[in-house]
């Protein structure tokens, strides 16, 4: 069975469709693989066959996707030992499309960071590298992927946390349009931005995954679905595509991954597409939105973590509020409270019009700039993350640092439209990823093109499973 | 520039407790923070309509009828303290010193 191993999520499906392996084989395996994890990717292994063990191999889950009965921490302390009554409906879709959950993958605290070093528990470890960061905040998932203990994953995305730590560990990852997918169970961190999408190890995978997580939700009043069936991409070439290119002067962009960007660019001319630079004049400036919107939507969302319903309660001096409080310092990490932090005092009165307020203005802007761009070309391509893979600690301690990780991966959640990485070269010996973004709901035209770039790249995947 | 009494205003609405030396680690940081989000100015925003949220929704309305929803039981489960079918906490401005 081990060359299970080797094959892709579509590959084992069709193995167990043609009655090759059992559903339980397939299980049996990947559980072995998860279990015997030694990056940190893992909160959580299941531990036998369970019931919706079907078709498709199982999954890994990233901790904050609510699943009955299996601890669900979101990374975090204050939610240690907590177990849902309820499971997530984007777990629930792919249960029922016969994917059962294989474990929960390690984060940073309630997807708050960009190197999965903000973990409650313990950092992930890259697999191309052990001594630099998987990225974040869906690190344990990406890592998951790319070392093979995992066939496939989910993760969430707020400002790139599933196309980050994808770029970082050279797997594919994808941001669906806000809607597209299910917030329902996901455990919140800024409600108008966070989505559901998959981690996978090529973009026909994502396709297929994406296909089933899908849809109208009735217990999530935002979601929407994708119209028409998501087809899994077959097309290798790009004739009469336009593509518009931004941020390859922007400062901070390591001259490697710039180096795999414009190779990728000159893939995309030999394969018929076109390529033109792209004007996006406020899109820059996302992040200093996105550390507005973020942290206010998370001072609210987190506010319900007080020591009364679920998860781990300090003493105080025997009073509610010191109750309150104390639970929440003790249960907390330091990244989470300085957005707890940031958010109320961006919420506080006197001071929401100078920045929340300013930072719903910047969003229209950004809205705008996708807008202009996507009248000019069919896609616009970035690279994923300015950097490579960064050293464990190398930025812990510098915020600012940390968070300038996702300059090209924010403006996207802040618009609501979808993008994906795909494993584009190496740098150093590491992997960089580059990024194809759309209009809202072009989900099967990122996913053409990114499969055609796959495919004309041809990028062998992590060292350990060469 | 986010003084010590801001930060223990602020830590106040949010519910969160610090040390006196986090306290004056936080002042700092959060400045810093607070800079970053400033260069938002470079942009004109005259005029400009805020966003909240960005995809046109509409009102989606449904019969109001009875379903079957959590059991109070398994709802109290995971509470550190439950009892007599409700979530016990410590009374409210009781300070014992």
């Amino acid at each position: 069975m081990t060359d299970l191993l080797e094959m892709t999520a579509a590959q084992q499906a069709e193995l167990v469709r043609q009655g090759e392996a059992s559903p339980a084989e397939v299980f049996d395996f990947w559980r072995g693989r998860a279990a015997a994890d030694d990056l940190g990717a893992y909160l959580w292994v299941a531990d036998g066959p369970p019931p919706e063990a079907g078709e498709l191999p199982p999954f890994a889950a990233k901790d904050l996707f609510c699943v009955e009965g299996v601890p669900s921490s979101a990374g975090s302390r204050i939610l240690e030992g907590y177990r849902p009554p309820y499971t997530a409906t984007s777990v629930r879709n792919l249960q029922a499309a016969g994917a059962a959950v294989l474990g929960k993958t390690n984060q940073d605290e309630f997807a708050m960071g960009s190197s999965t070093e903000n973990s409650g528990y313990r950092p992930v470890e890259n697999p191309w590298d052990r001594t630099r960061v998987p990225g974040g905040s869906s690190g344990g998932s990406a890592a998951a992927v790319a070392a093979g203990s995992a066939p496939w994953a989910i993760g969430t995305d707020t400002g790139g946390s599933i196309r980050q730590p994808a770029a970082l560990c050279g797997i594919v990852g994808m941001k669906p349009t806000y809607g597209a997918v299910s917030r329902y169970g996901m455990i919140a961190f800024a409600s108008s931005l966070d989505q559901c999408g998959p981690l996978t190890r090529d973009v026909t995978d994502a396709a297929l995954m994406l296909r089933h997580l899908q849809g109208l939700d009735p217990c999530d009043s935002t979601s929407l679905g994708i119209p028409g069936e998501i087809p899994l991409p077959s097309d290798e070439r790009l004739d009469g595509r336009r593509f518009g290119v931004w941020g390859l002067e922007e400062e901070g962009l390591e001259p490697g991954v710039a180096d795999v960007v414009r190779a990728t660019l000159a893939t995309i001319e030999e394969l018929g597409g076109s390529v033109e630079e792209v004007e996006m004049p406020s899109a820059g400036l996302g992040l200093s939105a996105y550390y507005v919107i973020a942290p206010a939507e998370a001072s609210a969302n987190l506010a319900r973590y007080d020591g009364v319903r679920y998860g781990p309660r300090s003493a105080g001096n025997g009073d509610l509020t010191a109750m309150y409080e104390r639970t929440r310092h003790d249960g907390f990490g330091d990244e989470v409270k300085r957005r707890i932090m940031i958010g109320t005092y961006a919420l506080s009165s006197g001071y929401y019009e100078a920045y929340y307020g300013k930072a719903q203005k910047v969003r229209t802007k950004i809205v705008e700039d996708f807008r202009a761009a996507f009248e000019k070309v069919d896609l616009l391509v970035t690279p994923t993350s300015p950097t490579v893979a960064f050293k464990l600690g190398e930025r812990t301690a510098d915020p600012i640092a940390m968070y300038l990780s996702d300059y090209f991966t924010v403006p996207m959640p802040l618009a609501g439209t979808p993008a994906i990485s795909i494993p584009a070269g190496l740098s150093d010996g590491l992997p960089v990823g580059f990024q194809i973004a759309g209009p809202a709901f072009s989900e099967a035209r990122i996913l053409e093109a990114a499969y055609a770039l796959e495919h004309a790249i041809g990028f062998e995947g992590v060292p350990v499973l060469r | 520039m986010i003084e010590r009494e801001q930060v223990l205003h602020v830590a106040k609405l949010a519910r969160l407790s610090f040390s006196d030396e986090e306290v004056d680690r936080l002042a700092p940081e959060l400045s810093k923070i607070v800079d970053y989000v400033e260069q938002m100015d470079r942009l004109d925003l005259e005029g400009v309509e805020p966003t909240s949220h960005v995809v046109e929704l509409q009102n989606v309305l449904r019969e109001d009828v009875p379903r079957p929803s959590l059991p109070k039981e398994r709802a109290l489960e995971q509470a550190p303290d439950a009892a007599d079918g409700g979530f016990r906490v410590p009374t409210p401005g009781q300070v014992s010193t």
